[in-house]
């Protein structure tokens, strides 16, 4: 399969990238790492006139320490983002998800920056974000401005980045010391998960004290999990401690249904799955 | 059209390619490097692996315009002065195939798995292989394959600069 025709500006700073969207508008699409784009492009699609590859811009890649935040690069591969030592000790749950996301040679290609601003609600970035307080940082002609991930995600594939803009990197929130674990759910290898959740859990001796849980696939965007949050606070790392608290996983979602399972199907798998995230990130086993 | 410089199995290249063409469709039929194969063209199998820049890509899901600059390495790079490369060698002794339309992607892939971690437990050797699959259902000697290469010593790195220089 071969894309339409397109043309195609590779320019080496945002600024003369920004010129280039605002010069061609809606006609033009963003190339990050491709591994979206791409499929889509081959299979016609889309069919962009303009697209506009971002990769020879140096300063959107890499990882850096600011103080209260671990902050990506959008144009930082998986690849390095999963190994990043940084990334591991502040914003753990991070690092879990990106182990499994797609494949290795997916994930040397694709973007951290890329993969959320694609917005697929079965994508396995979404959730860690939202679930860690992730804050994104929107460039456009006017500056630059931070939406929080709870406005960042409006729909299915729609972010809060506008036509004229580009994600040019993400916050994540230290969360030092927090057990952190993504539980996927796949019936093939490499493949989207019918539903995944991201938890993460501070603990007081065996107590958990706080919780962030995300879940992935349970609506067009990612969903926090407040009231699992909520009743998880007190209670013991323990199975009969959690198993009340993820049987709330499914309040409030209103998942898909399709060819991989009904979305009754994917109410119970959130519980199911919750349950089993939360004690691997409390270090327990259930 | 647009200009595009790099490097492919240790020699330099330069054309001017259409934008929307694929990096496996230029190594395919503008160098005629026809070991790399197209398998599902959806991005899923990884017959179309090759090295961009030192890690593993699905060449069918490259444009040629993104591999400017780089360091391309083929399955048709990695043998050296007829030497066939350790997991070549492996591949063929435990007879790593059955209809061996995969094994380029596969070969390409256990290089990059066997550069990361070279001493791969059975479940690293599946889960690095992930991106590839065998529709003849191979798996069991393609793992053992593997293992096998490890065992050689075969984490050394094909000579990409080594083939520059050369």
């Amino acid at each position: 399969m071969i894309p339409a025709q397109f043309d195609y500006l590779a320019p080496t700073t945002v600024e003369e990238a920004l010129a280039a969207l605002a010069q061609h508008g809606d006609e033009a699409k963003i190339l990050a790492g491709g591994q979206s784009l791409l499929p889509v492009l081959r299979m016609r699609l889309n069919a962009p006139e303009m697209v506009i590859d971002l990769g020879k811009i140096t300063s959107l890649r890499g990882v850096r320490d600011d103080g209260d935040a671990i902050v990506v690069g959008a144009m930082t591969q998986h690849s390095v983002v999963g190994s990043d030592p940084l990334v591991a000790e502040h914003a753990a749950l991070v690092s879990k998800a990106v182990e499994h996301l797609a494949d290795v040679q997916i994930r040397h290609r694709g973007t951290f920056g890329g993969a959320l601003a694609h917005a697929d609600p079965a994508g396995d970035l979404g959730a860690p974000a939202l679930a860690l307080g992730a804050q994104f940082v929107i460039q456009g002609p006017g500056g630059t401005r931070t939406v929080p991930a709870e406005e960042f995600f409006v729909d299915l594939f729609e972010t809060a980045i506008g036509e004229d803009e580009i994600l040019t990197e993400v916050r994540l929130p230290k969360h030092t010391g927090w057990g952190a674990h993504y539980e996927k759910f796949v019936r093939v290898a490499h493949q989207w998960p019918i539903v995944a959740v991201a938890a993460a859990v501070r603990l007081e001796g065996g107590t958990i004290a706080e919780a962030r849980v995300g879940l992935t696939n349970m609506g067009n965007t990612p969903v926090r999990a407040h009231a699992v949050e909520q009743a998880l606070v007190g209670q013991p790392a323990t199975p009969d401690g959690v198993r009340d608290a993820a049987a709330r996983a499914a309040e409030g979602t209103n998942p898909p249904s399709d060819l991989n399972g009904d979305a009754d199907y994917r109410r119970h798998l959130a519980t199911v799955l919750t349950r089993r995230a939360v004690l691997t990130a409390a270090g327990a086993t259930g | 059209m647009v200009r595009i410089n790099l490097t492919v199995d240790g020699a330099r290249v330069a054309d001017d390619v259409e934008p929307r063409m694929l990096l496996v469709h230029y190594l395919r039929e503008k160098l005629g490097k026809t070991g790399t194969v197209v398998g599902c063209d959806t991005s899923n199998c990884g017959a179309c692996t090759v090295h961009l820049d030192g890690t593993s890509v699905k060449s069918c899901n490259v444009l040629a315009v993104q591999a400017d600059g780089g360091e391309v390495t083929t399955i048709e790079g990695l043998a050296q002065d007829g030497q066939l490369h350790p997991v070549q060698e492996a591949f063929r002794e435990c007879h790593g195939l059955q209809c061996g339309y995969c094994t380029p992607g596969m070969i390409m892939q256990s290089v990059d798995l066997l550069k990361d971690n070279p001493n791969p437990s059975e479940e690293e050797i599946r889960l690095g292989l992930e991106g590839n699959l065998c529709r003849c259902t191979g798996y069991h000697n393609i793992v053992r394959a593997v293992q096998h290469a490890a065992g050689a010593g075969a984490s050394q790195v094909p000579g990409q600069t080594e083939a520059v220089q050369a």
